[in-house]
């Protein structure tokens, strides 16, 4: 195996194209569930570009993508608790439903 | 005993605070309520006759000045309440404290059967207290204080009884057009302070002659001022409206404060400042001048009174102006003894009527008739129910008339001859002269009309009241009986020389009017001119006491119920020119709309509490709105609002 640089243009094409998804569903789907996949999303997104930049800059980046895994289960097993007691209150998920911070 | 001087005042104030704590606590201990009430005035007395006694016995030059405390310590501003005993303030001191003391004693008969007993005599005496003040005072600010507080003891008083609508509005109207005559006051204190840098009478009669030019801007506008005050105070022309209708409340009130004290203090001022008067001819000219229209336009109006106060109340108006024609002259003694021998036959005058009222209102009572017992029409023939007031108001009527040898005809016939011979430098005084003779013309007249109506021809008050018609208890005559000696014989304290006296009160009072002298001299009228001025007011004086007494009497008087109303210029006398409505079409109204309208639903509730307050309360909700629509709820925009954020740091951050 050559030391060298291999397939950082496609990884990072691909970071931005999975990002794009992401920020996309967050604004266009209401569903709360759906919306906390495109969150997970874009997470991965961002760690695939730090795996591939790693390539670069050492290994920092990768760690740092074990971070970010550990925050994202937490993250998850927060977020799906709060998705639940919303829909124990509301008996929905949709987003639409949910606007008590309303001015 | 000069230095005790402070004790007449502390006495009266000393019964006020007592009155005033039983009136609240124990308003029923009538008889403690007498004995403090008259007791201190009587002590007042005594240390007022000490204090005159002493300065008789060893008179200073200028007087003595009795410092108590600093009061006003700013800077170059240097007030000490501090009182001032000279020949002048000691006549005031024993004229206030003398009469005082025997309208006290009235009081106690008159108002014996008043719920309200403890607190008129706290009233009483707190006005004693003020009044002092006002003529001890040694500078502008101390007088004032006296000023105020004798204008505040006559609202109270006024409104005694103010539970009718009517007492209540008679003490706002005194006190309100007092208010404009204080403006006067203070506007020539500020000026005296800007011209002298002092406000103390002695040190401003000091510097007067080198700091101001003698019939210069400044030191007229200073006296104008100071007169628009004394016009307030002493019921003058224009602001005289508020006396007559001062009647509300008591008699024995009407006696001290709206005849014999506290009216006065106007005359008392300009002779206090007499050397500003003098270098001012303008102002001495109008100062006599309102004096003698005053004279004679309250003698017209007291012709067709129907209340016996209201008689009274005119007559002091028009007796106040001959004071104000008097000093105006520049002979100020004039107008001092015309005060002094007017607050003994006035005061009696109004305690004889208030001895009648008495009597009417009890008979009434008695009766359980709802009638008018101040009303003349309602009297007649009261001298066989009440001869021993009759008699003593009889000796009043003669003095205040002008008939030799009561004391009103000295007093009066002197300041007639002033204004006489001020004619020859200004001829506009013969003018003055003119009203005043005529005014005592009339004066003669009403008076002889209100005996008669009183007291002559035949009663007028009902079959089943005449019998609880009589005479006034001793505590009531008594006070009279001395007011009367008095009048009777008061003129001589400055009996002129052609009557074999030597001018008594001018000689004691010449320490203090001397500066005045250097400026203003006028030549008393002797000879043959004299014996003429004389023999008219005489002659004026008994003709009008015929022709009045002649034309009540002429033919029957119907009673107040039956009386058919007045017409033509009877009318016109008794509206008193309407003058009260002019005053109230011309300033009443239109400052009751600026205040309704303009002030209150414009300025207050339009703009202040409108724009203003509202105005802002609106703003910041509007505001509120606006950034309450940036908070939706939905998730979605919050993302959108959050990307757009990154997305512009970012941008920002690389460049």
């Amino acid at each position: 195996m050559t030391t060298g640089i291999t397939l950082l243009g496609p990884a990072l094409g691909l970071s931005a194209i999975l990002f794009t998804l992401g920020v996309a569903g967050v604004l266009l789907r209401r569903n709360a569930i759906v919306l906390f996949v495109c969150i997970e999303l874009m997470l991965n997104a961002v760690n695939l570009s730090f795996v591939a930049l790693a390539q670069l800059h050492g290994a920092s980046g990768q760690i740092m993508v074990f971070f970010v895994m550990t925050v994202a289960a937490a993250e998850a097993a927060v977020g799906l608790a709060i998705i639940l007691a919303i829909f124990r209150h509301k008996q929905s998920v949709d987003l639409q439903n949910i606007n008590l911070l309303r001015g | 005993m000069t230095q005790w001087v402070w004790l007449a005042v502390a006495f009266p104030l000393l019964g006020f605070l007592v009155n005033g704590a039983l009136a609240l606590r124990r308003p029923g201990a009538k008889s403690a309520v007498s004995l403090v009430g008259t007791g201190v005035l009587l002590a007042a007395f005594a240390v007022s006759v000490g204090v005159v006694l002493e300065l008789a016995g060893h008179p200073p030059e200028h007087g003595t000045v009795v410092r108590l405390w600093s009061w006003l310590p700013v800077e170059r501003l240097q007030v000490d309440l501090a009182f001032q005993v000279d020949q002048l303030s000691a006549v005031m001191l024993l004229v206030v404290t003398g009469v005082g003391s025997l309208i006290h004693i009235f009081s106690v008969g008159y108002m014996r059967e008043d719920p309200g007993y403890a607190r008129y005599f706290a009233y009483l005496n707190l006005f004693i207290v003020f009044m002092l003040v006002l003529v001890l005072g040694s500078s502008f600010p101390v007088m004032f204080i006296g000023w105020e507080g004798v204008g505040l003891c006559s609202y109270l008083l006024i409104g005694f009884w103010f539970s009718d609508q009517v007492n209540a509005d008679a003490g706002k109207k005194a006190f309100i057009m007092n208010r404009i005559g204080d403006f006067g006051f203070m506007v020539a204190m500020f000026l005296v302070w800007r011209a002298f840098g002092t406000l103390d009478f002695a040190q401003v009669t000091a510097r007067a002659p080198e700091i101001l030019v003698p019939g210069g801007a400044i030191v007229t506008a200073i006296t104008l001022f100071l007169f628009l005050g004394c016009t307030g105070k002493s019921a003058q022309i224009p602001l005289y409206t508020w006396l007559p209708d001062a009647m509300a409340g008591p008699t024995p009130v009407s006696a001290l404060i709206h005849a014999a004290t506290m009216v006065t203090a106007g005359v008392y001022l300009v002779a206090r400042t007499n050397l500003l008067f003098a270098m001012a001819p303008v102002s001495s000219l109008v100062v006599a001048g309102i004096g003698a229209v005053t004279a004679l336009f309250a003698a017209t109006i007291g012709l067709r009174q129907y209340d016996i106060k209201k008689v009274l109340a005119y007559s002091t108006v028009s007796q106040l102006g001959y004071m104000f024609l008097g000093v105006g002259t520049g002979v100020y003694v004039t107008g001092i003894f015309h005060l002094v021998t007017h607050a003994f036959f006035k005061a009696l005058l109004f305690l004889g009527s208030g001895s009648v009222i008495h009597a009417m209102h009890h008979a009434y009572h008695a009766a359980h008739s709802h009638q008018d017992a101040q009303d003349m029409r309602n009297m007649g023939g009261l001298k066989r129910y009440m001869p021993v007031t009759f008699w003593l108001m009889a000796i009043a009527t003669l003095a205040i008339a002008g008939i030799p040898p009561f004391s009103g005809f000295f007093s009066k016939d002197e300041i007639l001859a002033m204004a006489f011979a001020r004619g020859a430098e200004q001829p506009a005084f013969y003018l003055f002269y003119g009203f005043g003779v005529l005014a005592a013309l009339l004066t003669a007249f009403y008076m002889a009309r209100l005996m008669a109506m009183t007291f002559l021809g035949e009663n007028r008050t009902g079959e089943r009241e005449r019998a609880h018609l009589h005479e006034a208890p001793w505590i009531m005559t008594a006070p009279l009986v001395v007011l009367a000696v008095l009048s009777a014989v008061g003129g001589v304290i400055n009996l002129p020389s052609l009557f074999g006296g030597h001018h008594a009160l001018e000689r004691w009072l010449e320490p203090v009017t001397a500066p005045a002298a250097a400026f203003v001299q006028v030549e008393a009228p002797h000879g043959a001119t004299e014996y003429y001025l004389i023999g008219a007011a005489v002659l004026i004086g008994v003709l009008g006491l015929v022709a009045g007494w002649r034309a009540t009497l002429a033919r029957p008087i119907p009673t107040a119920r039956a009386a058919p109303p007045d017409r033509g210029l009877a009318l016109l006398l008794n509206r008193k020119y309407y003058v009260d409505e002019l005053y109230d079409a011309l300033f009443v109204r239109p400052l009751l709309w600026l205040s309704r309208t303009v002030l209150w639903r414009g300025v207050d509730q339009g703009v202040v509490d409108g724009a203003a307050v509202n105005g802002m309360a609106k703003l910041s909700q509007g505001l509120g709105w606006v950034g309450s629509r940036l908070q939706t709820g939905q998730v979605g925009v919050y993302v959108i609002l959050f990307l757009v954020g990154a997305l512009w740091i970012l941008r920002a951050v690389i460049g």
